[in-house]
């Protein structure tokens, strides 16, 4: 065997691809709430709109989400089977645990809380990603005023050519632009209460998976120094635990609120 | 005499390693506070075998904290509620009158139970054995501080060997794993310059065993340190995984 593939087999090399792909999917969370902040904006979806078809088909950004998709089947089948491994490397189990006596529930809970968010990846993709690839989402035509800088926009309920996803035109003084309205899925979306209350459910888990996992990523990778122990603490709390989760789940709130 | 306590224990009684066990109900009387929770066991034993009951097989040997034998897992936590003692140093005074107390062995595939009690740790033995040698010279005892040791490294290296092999780590862990006491193993030798040659090669074969042996997956709930009666910080897993990620990129 050469020595990656022992590396890679053996328990700490297996938790190193666990921490590594966790530590990129909370990088790519970072990317995914700033550009979702455009879904606050009041313009009828436009940016959000004219976002979503950049990030679709940049082929740099294409690639990436590759890599992401395959990095969350891998942590997460990663991680169900290491959980599976460590059920039976203790075969009976004590009459009596008092482990809030030594570990936080968060640290103990990863595979539940990592099984709530994978049933909510895959409602999520299902709900949005799909519906963008392969579902009939509407068409929206905004029209730009280039003198007033006015903004309006109506349904759009004729063909564009071929598969293009954003088609801008200028004429007389204005600037049309047609996309897919994913905006108006979202809005749609959260209409419904359900839906609300699963993504604000999904987000506590979010919360508290990287709460420990944030953490937990470094320490696996052998950084665990004095120095910057206080910062990954620091990011861990109040960016992966509280600001991403909670303004993710400001989204549906808003919309069903709207 | 005044301030002795009467307790209700339940011990983990199982006859040999294949046979189930199960918990088994005692009561111990006129318990003094100043005993240690061994000699509170010894207690319960003479009465065991007065009564011509068989006594409860339990591992100890120094009594002082120091060899790491006394393995039990009390209300829910290995060597009972205190932090940073064994078994042997915990005492009575730290239990009430009337309490109810569960008593069972430390619970991983890697430590089988011999007898009621006491578990089969000879897995440490074989990780400790996996390490292999150390290069040192033999021949005379060479000069103090002939091999001149940063002060804060020796500290650490002193910190990691502190170790005595008890497996409360692996007993606390919800994964059962070894992490903390293989890294501790590592790290002792990894710090000082006597284990340089081998380092890389040591920590791949320790960790190699350590899978071998059937222990679980670290992941990072910290419980090892908080139970470890000597204190071993979850810097030297870090330490190891550095190692073991450097062995992995750089051996041939
Ligand atoms: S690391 Fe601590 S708990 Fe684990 S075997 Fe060593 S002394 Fe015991
Ligand atoms: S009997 Fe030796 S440490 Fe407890």
């Amino acid at each position: 065997m050469s020595s990656f593939t022992k590396m890679f087999s053996s328990s700490i090399g297996n938790k190193i691809l666990v921490a590594l792909t966790g530590l990129f999917l909370c990088s790519f969370l970072i990317i995914h709430v700033s550009g979702n902040l455009q879904l606050f904006y009041h313009d009828n979806g436009m940016a959000f709109n004219t976002y979503t078809v950049f990030m679709t088909t940049n082929p740099l950004i294409k690639t990436v989400s590759y890599i992401l998709y395959v990095s969350i089947l891998f942590h997460a089948f990663k991680g169900l089977h290491l959980a599976y491994k460590n059920k039976k490397a203790r075969p009976v189990s004590y009459a009596v645990t008092n482990a809030s006596a030594n570990s936080h529930w968060t640290s103990r809970n990863m595979g539940v809380l990592g099984t709530i968010l994978l049933v909510f990846i895959v409602v999520h993709m299902s709900d949005f990603w799909y519906e963008y690839k392969f579902g009939h989402l509407p068409f929206v035509k905004y029209e730009k005023n280039l003198t007033t800088g006015e903004i309006t926009s109506s349904p759009f309920q004729g063909q564009i050519s071929g598969k293009q996803e954003q088609y801008v035109v200028e004429a007389e003084n204005k600037e049309v632009t047609i996309v897919k309205d994913l905006y108006a899925e979202v809005q749609e979306e959260f209409k419904n209460p359900l839906m609300v209350a699963l993504y604000v459910i999904a987000m506590a888990a979010v919360s508290f998976h990287l709460f420990h996992g944030f953490k937990s990523g470094f320490q696996t990778l052998g950084l665990n120094h004095k120095k910057y122990n206080g910062i990954i603490r620091f990011l861990a709390l109040y960016v992966f635990a509280i600001i991403i989760p909670v303004t993710f789940a400001a989204m549906p709130v808003y919309f069903f609120l709207k | 005499m005044s301030g002795n306590m009467n307790l209700t224990l339940k011990v983990w009684r199982q006859k040999n390693k294949d046979s189930k066990g199960l918990l088994e109900t005692y009561n111990v009387k006129n318990i003094s506070p100043d005993m240690s929770f061994l000699e509170m066991f010894d207690v319960l034993n003479e009465e065991l075998i007065t009564k011509g009951e068989e006594p409860i097989a339990f591992d100890h040997d120094c009594r002082e904290g120091i060899c790491g034998m006394c393995s039990m897992y009390i209300n829910g936590r290995p060597h009972g509620p205190k932090r940073g003692v064994t078994t042997c140093q915990l005492h009575m005074r730290s239990f009430k009158d009337g309490d109810t107390i569960v008593v069972e062995p430390w619970r991983a595939t890697a430590f089988p139970v011999i007898k009621d009690l006491s578990v089969d740790r000879s897995a440490f033995d074989r990780i400790i054995a996996s390490g292999g040698f150390v290069s040192v010279n033999t021949g005379n005892a060479r000069d103090a501080n002939n091999i001149p040791i940063p002060k804060d490294d020796a500290d650490t290296a002193f910190d990691a060997a502190a170790c005595i092999g008890c497996g409360a780590c692996v007993a606390a862990c919800k994964n059962a794993s070894a992490m903390l006491f293989v890294s501790a193993k590592v790290s002792q030798l990894a710090l000082l310059p006597q284990g340089q040659p081998e380092r890389y090669m040591r920590v791949q074969s320790m960790v190699g065993q350590m899978d071998e042996e059937g222990f679980g997956n670290c992941t990072n709930t910290g419980a090892c340190e908080a139970e470890c009666p000597k204190g071993i910080s979850l810097s030297n897993i870090a330490r190891m995984n550095r190692d073991y990620i450097a062995a992995g990129l750089g051996s041939e």
